[in-house]
């Protein structure tokens, strides 16, 4: 349900080599040009669009490897953190 | 993927080695540096001796016939190299960067265990062709690609440094799998003396590290597509060519600030024994020199037995995390930084003597070599791919 807007994201932030419009949302971003030190913008641009923070465990080459990878773990993230600030109240 | 094991059984004793290494660094080594370094020419005869010790194929498994030493011994040979000439050591460390690429990398191809066999029996020594002209030192980018034809490739690439290029047997070169690849989507080649030329884009003039030969050329070479290793470049870089480079220069490095400890030592031992009943003031800068010495041991052997031990374990995901990739960019920054302030003291502790050329304390060459560290791959690039990675760092 986020892939849309975690496209846009990556687009703005991904530094990709190809325009995003080539890329299906299980396309390689790395070999679409995505480099280790661009995934720290991309995350920071994801964190602050969705009010999430990704754990060390989820920086890894599998989080970042596709813009469908990318929208699952927001998916979580928003799923988990919503259910802590829940049961924080 | 599996990572090559370290070789956990050794069949020499390294201690026997590591003397033999001592003896042919007082014997053929240092008496050679002082010209290495005059007429900023290839340290021959140091190394033709240490391809009579088989050092060139140290790294290599025993399975292979090599030496199948590991990474910390490796580290200890660099240091020990340093003691005598920074640019043997130099060239020996930056040639283990290459064969451990291939050693990590290669696989189950039948094209680089035979290669390996073949480097055993030659050895044969390997240069490095990593940056490019027009890319800014950005290892991760490629200009140039390979232009593959059925089994065969061509590759033409403008490199502003390939250190004893003209020295070399191969050269293992980073370029774009392909001529519509990204610039980031690079491959690791390699390729040998008798298919590629080099024609000089520069000279090798410099303050320190005179004896690397380390020119600029433009590199024309063709081989069989078997010569491409069979990962990313990008994999090969976070396991082994980063923190192996940093291990290792920063290990030669550690040896250069070793000797000139042990010079000012030696002054100030020589000093104490004209007046034996007062030290000398210099001993106090002595003591504290010693301190930074101690640090900066410590910390190149603490970041050594980590990696070991990853190799170890096995765990490839290991190596691309930011905290271990921040703490090997750590130790560059700090060992070259160290190795100046450490020379820089001993220099003051030898006073005249250090200065000068032709005392037997002189240390102007370490000091000149020193300064090379913080250069090669610029500490500034470094802390700024350090500052990023903090960013998403968030482990305790």
């Amino acid at each position: 349900m986020h892939v849309e807007s975690v496209r846009e994201i990556v687009a703005q932030h991904g530094r990709l080599g190809v325009p995003i419009t080539e890329l299906h949302d299980d396309g390689d971003l790395y070999s679409a040009g995505l480099t280790s030190l661009a995934t720290v913008g991309l995350m920071l641009a994801l964190e602050e669009a969705f009010d999430i923070e990704f754990p060390d465990a989820m920086l890894s080459r599998k989080t970042f490897s596709s813009i469908a990878s990318l929208a699952a773990a927001v998916e979580t993230l928003t799923g988990q953190q919503s259910a802590q600030q829940a049961s924080a109240r | 993927m599996t990572i090559a094991q370290p070789h956990p059984k050794p069949a020499y004793d390294f201690s026997a080695l590591l003397s033999e290494i001592h003896r042919l660094g007082r014997e053929t080594i240092e008496p050679a540096s002082h010209d290495v370094d005059a007429a900023a020419r290839f340290p021959v005869e140091a190394i033709n001796a240490l391809r009579d010790l088989q050092l060139l194929s140290a790294y290599v498994p025993a399975q292979y016939g090599g030496l199948g030493l590991n990474i910390v011994q490796l580290g200890r040979i660099c240091e020990a190299l340093a003691h005598y000439c920074a640019s043997t050591a130099m060239i020996f460390a930056m040639h283990q960067i290459q064969v451990a690429c291939i050693v990590h990398h290669a696989g189950d191809s039948h094209y680089f265990a035979r290669y390996l066999r073949e480097l055993v029996d030659r050895q044969w020594l390997i240069a490095s062709a990593t940056t490019e002209l027009g890319v800014g030192g950005d290892l991760r980018s490629s200009i140039c690609a390979i232009e593959v034809d059925r089994d065969r490739f061509h590759l033409v690439k403008k490199a502003p440094v390939i250190s004893y290029g003209e020295q070399a047997d191969q050269i293992l070169v980073t370029s774009r799998r392909a001529p519509d690849a990204s610039s980031s989507d690079q491959v690791h080649v390699l390729v040998s003396k008798s298919t590629y030329q080099l024609e000089a884009l520069s000279s090798w003039d410099t303050l320190g590290f005179r004896g690397t030969c380390s020119l600029g050329f433009t590199l024309t070479a063709d081989g069989g597509t078997e010569q491409v290793l069979p990962v990313p470049f990008d994999e090969i870089l976070s396991r082994t060519m980063h923190p192996v480079s940093h291990i290792v220069w920063s290990s030669l490095w550690l040896g250069i600030a070793a000797e000139a400890v042990q010079r000012a030592r030696a002054f100030v031992r020589a000093e104490a024994r004209k007046n034996p009943q007062l030290p000398p003031a210099s001993s106090l800068r002595l003591a504290e020199v010693d301190i930074v010495l101690q640090n900066m041991r410590n910390n190149v052997h603490a970041v050594t037995a980590e990696y070991f031990a990853m190799l170890n374990d096995g765990d490839a995901d290991a190596f691309r995390g930011f905290g271990f990739a921040t703490r090997i960019n750590n130790l560059k920054v700090s060992s070259s930084q160290l190795v100046v302030e450490i020379v820089s003291q001993a220099m003051l502790i030898c006073g005249i003597a250090g200065y000068r050329n032709d005392s037997r304390f002189t240390l102007a060459r370490h000091l000149r070599d020193a300064y090379g560290a913080a250069l090669m791959v610029n500490n500034d690039r470094i802390l700024g791919h350090n500052a990023t990675m903090l960013l998403a760092l968030k482990e305790v």
